[in-house]
């Protein structure tokens, strides 16, 4: 049952890098224009300066 | 049809700026401040559909010397502009944007307001999800087994995640409860609360006292599930919301004003007041209520008063604000301020209506009122039952909280949101938006349908009368006269003549020009042609003809042209349909009462009332409503605006007044009329899916409340439950995507609205008529 010690902190350290990833993810406005960033990625140009917020 | 044809949903209707854009300081009084000397400004183009238009529009305003940086919200339809306060040039920008074929309006400061509450959901919905995952991990591992010490390390540390996420994320339910509470009724808030809460203090009780059975992750993982509910409900309005102020505003934020000097100058529509002169260019609506100074051109009031005949703009003749300048500039002096015009009287009324119509309660607050007692009652019956069955107080409060636990409206908090996100999704791929979450609810109990006539009924274009009888070598001189003028007939005839496929040329005239609010003239042949009012256009006739235009040459008539109000596409189908489903549907104009009679005889509809004012379309809306009937107003005009908001339902469209639109639950893109027989059709399979989903949770009720009352309702069986409901009521609801329910709207219609819903465009007279 030892391993516990490792594997419980091991999950929720996991679980919260998880948590950290949507908060960033949420937080740098990835989640404002989900049709244009669907198609954003199709785009072969490379980002302009002038476009880039 | 390719994706990337910008079409135009309703008619360019510039503002402000003498080039028809915006001008400059109607832009820098929209923009906001974003820091580093730049201003942002934000411009709606509703015209955006995929990742073509994105990439032209980025890098056309990539290319102009005057922006900063441009980027293009696909979702909202925006652009988002960075210039400095100096550098502003909305000439270039929208001249490009026109260029492109986009048509575009900047967004009067809806932008501004920023709402933060959808952030908010996200982080919490993030953060119960997190926890719900890692609680139900270390759950899985009690179930599977795990006894004694491990069994309480794994309580306690289920504890640490789940206090602080349940007091963080619960607060989207904790707050309105609280509120609920304090107003004395019940909300679905209130049992979803009391269970979370109760069950975390059970929980941590159980876990000091090294107890088998600890609920953290049941009450977490509803908070989970309930909040998925919550962000979709909350999208679906925002998007709504959205939808609709994306169509950009028809009436002017500001007035050009004529100084004593000459000068004109911009300012905003508060700033206007009695006694000032303004410009008002042709295709611009009236800023406020005035009284022509001067002006050849007409006034169209169809979109104000309903009146379908346009009235000449002679001087002394008092005009009320949104109003349409037709053909010619018109100079109007003010006679109100912007805050005392007929729209804002408009606005006062619809309030007055809003708060004299009986409050709406939603399918959940409804439900809710009687589900929130139920199971509170039963909980308490649990409680008071084991108590004097085994006098253990201990178990009883135990069981009274599973009771709670097992019956939170887990299924009913999803229930309603995923029937109405798939619902509203639905209607808008057929081109018809919603305004106001509730607005499925209100439209699926109608059953009584009143219409306003003009640009409802009828849409703003004239046509041609008896095209076919005219002579066609005339009628094809005539169009070719035509297509100089913008004036509706001129457009008319142009597009009658394409009909009958003559060739309009009007290359083949000398001296062509446009005499404002007369008509067109040219020579050829050493004759002069005239095409306009009777007065002018003939030597020996002073009386004009009403709804007519004569064609002349030196001043003898060739022809004479009647016109017709053209009826709405899908029309005559949709009354049709609406009197067999029993809806007796009604006319209620503003216009003269030979005009409405003409309209309501050719589509069938024998309720007729004429030269109503927009306070009689009130009344007779509440004396059907205290009749109980549940009435839905379909209407455009600023006159119908009170109309649309005291009725039970309201569908406008796109081409409605702003006003219009506000007051109205729904906005269809489409120019068919079909969209009425396609909303209240899908608001019907919305709400039968809601009771249905309302009926599974009640089974699921008596299976589990049973379980729950007798003790057995352990945390696995819980978890099991829930989850288990959950999914049932999403499956069910996802079942109005379904091609079966799709067939239940005929083919042959569903075809038309779903051209036209996908990309919507004007249609032209021809195709209509």
């Amino acid at each position: 049952m030892s391993i516990l010690v490792i594997l419980i902190p091991a999950a929720l350290v996991l679980g919260l890098i998880g948590l950290l990833a949507f908060l960033w993810s949420l937080k740098s406005g990835q989640y404002t224009d989900l049709d244009g960033d669907a198609w954003r990625a199709l785009n072969e140009e490379p980002d302009e300066e002038k476009t880039r917020r | 049809m390719s994706c990337c044809v910008p079409t135009q949903v309703y008619q360019p209707m510039p503002s402000g700026g003498q080039d028809g854009y915006p001008s400059r300081d109607e832009v820098l009084f929209a923009s906001t401040n974003a820091g580093d000397g730049l201003i942002q400004t934000h411009i709606f183009i509703p015209g955006i559909h995929c990742g073509g238009c994105l990439s032209a529009i980025e890098k056309a305003m990539g290319a102009l010397p005057c922006v900063k940086q441009a980027r293009v919200n696909l979702s909202a339809k925006r652009l988002v502009l960075h210039w400095t306060r100096q550098d502003v040039d909305p000439g270039a920008v929208f001249g490009a944007l026109a260029g492109l074929g986009y048509q575009a309006h900047l967004d009067n400061g809806s932008a501004a307001r920023k709402d933060d509450t959808l952030g908010r959901l996200l982080l919490s919905l993030g953060v119960a999800g997190f926890a719900a995952a890692n609680v139900m991990l270390l759950s899985v591992s009690i179930w599977s087994g795990a006894e004694g010490p491990t069994r309480d390390m794994f309580h306690w540390i289920s504890a640490l995640i789940a206090i602080p996420a349940v007091g963080y994320a619960g607060q989207p339910f904790f707050r309105p409860a609280l509120r609920a509470l304090k107003a004395g009724h019940l909300t679905m808030d209130v049992p979803i609360s009391l269970a979370v809460i109760l069950a975390l203090g059970m929980s941590v009780y159980e876990t000091s006292n090294h107890g088998e059975n600890a609920y953290f992750d049941a009450s977490i993982t509803l908070l989970f599930f309930l909040l998925i509910g919550r962000v979709l409900d909350h999208v679906m309005r925002e998007r709504a919301r959205g939808a609709v102020a994306s169509l950009g505003r028809m009436a002017p934020s500001g007035a050009t004003v004529i100084a004593q000097d000459g000068s004109r100058d911009w300012v905003p529509l508060e700033s206007v007041v009695p006694g000032m002169v303004l410009f008002v260019a042709p295709g611009q609506y009236l800023p406020v209520d005035g009284i022509v100074v001067s002006g050849d051109g007409e006034i169209d009031c169809a979109i104000a008063t309903g009146e379908s005949d346009p009235v000449a703009a002679k001087p002394g003749i008092a005009f009320p604000a949104g109003a349409l300048a037709v053909g010619a500039p018109v100079i109007l002096r003010a006679t109100r301020p912007a805050r005392q015009s007929f729209l804002a009287e408009m606005v006062s009324m619809l309030e007055a209506a809003e708060s004299a119509k009986p409050r709406f309660r939603r399918i959940s607050d409804r439900a809710a009122a009687i589900y929130a007692p139920t199971v509170h009652l039963a909980a308490l019956l649990t409680f008071i039952g084991w108590v004097s069955v085994t006098g253990d107080w201990h178990h009883a409060i135990y069981t009274a909280i599973a009771v709670l636990i097992i019956t939170c409206p887990c299924a009913l908090g999803l229930a309603v949101p995923i029937v109405q996100v798939v619902a509203a999704g639905r209607l808008a791929r057929q081109g018809i938006l919603l305004s106001d979450g509730s607005a499925l609810e209100k439209m699926a109990q109608v059953d009584k349908v009143l219409f306003d006539k003009t640009g409802t009924l009828t849409t703003g274009n004239p046509a041609l009368r008896q095209a076919e009888r005219h002579n066609p070598k005339v009628l094809r001189l005539a169009g070719s006269l035509a297509m100089a003028s913008r004036h509706p007939y001129s457009r008319a005839l142009v597009t009658a003549c394409e009909d009958l496929s003559l060739v309009v040329d009007p290359e083949s005239w000398d001296n062509l020009r446009e005499e404002p609010g007369k008509g067109v003239e040219a020579e050829r042949d050493g004759s002069r042609y005239r095409l306009g009012k009777a007065s002018w256009a003939l030597k020996d006739r002073m009386e004009d003809g009403q709804d007519s235009v004569v064609f002349s040459r030196d001043g003898c008539a060739l022809d004479l042209y009647y016109f017709d109000e053209t009826i709405r596409d899908g029309a005559v189908e949709t009354v049709a349909w609406l009197r067999g489903q029993g809806f007796a549907p009604e006319v209620m104009s503003g216009d003269s009462a030979a005009k409405v009679a003409h309209v309501a005889d050719t589509l069938g509809i024998a309720q007729v009332q004429a030269g109503m004012s927009p306070a009689d379309k009130i009344a007779r809306i509440q004396s059907l409503q205290s009749n109980g009937y549940h009435v839905l107003m379909v209407g455009d005009g600023i006159n119908d605006a009170p109309a649309l908001n005291a009725a039970d339902a309201s569908i406008a469209p796109s081409t409605a007044s702003d006003v219009g639109r506000r007051a109205s639950g729904f906005v269809f893109l489409s120019n068919s009329l079909d969209a009425v027989r396609m909303a209240i059709t899908i608001s019907r399979q919305a709400r039968s899916l809601i009771y249905q989903n309302f009926g599974l949770a009640v089974v699921y009720n008596l299976i589990a409340v049973p379980v729950a009352v007798a003790g057995y309702a352990t945390p696995l069986v819980a978890a099991i439950a829930m989850s288990g409901s959950s999914c049932l009521v999403i499956a069910n609801a996802l079942r109005l995507n379904l091609p079966s329910a799709r067939r239940k709207i005929p083919q042959k219609f569903a075809a038309v609205t779903q051209r036209q819903g996908a990309h919507p465009t004007i249609q032209t007279v021809g195709e209509v008529g």
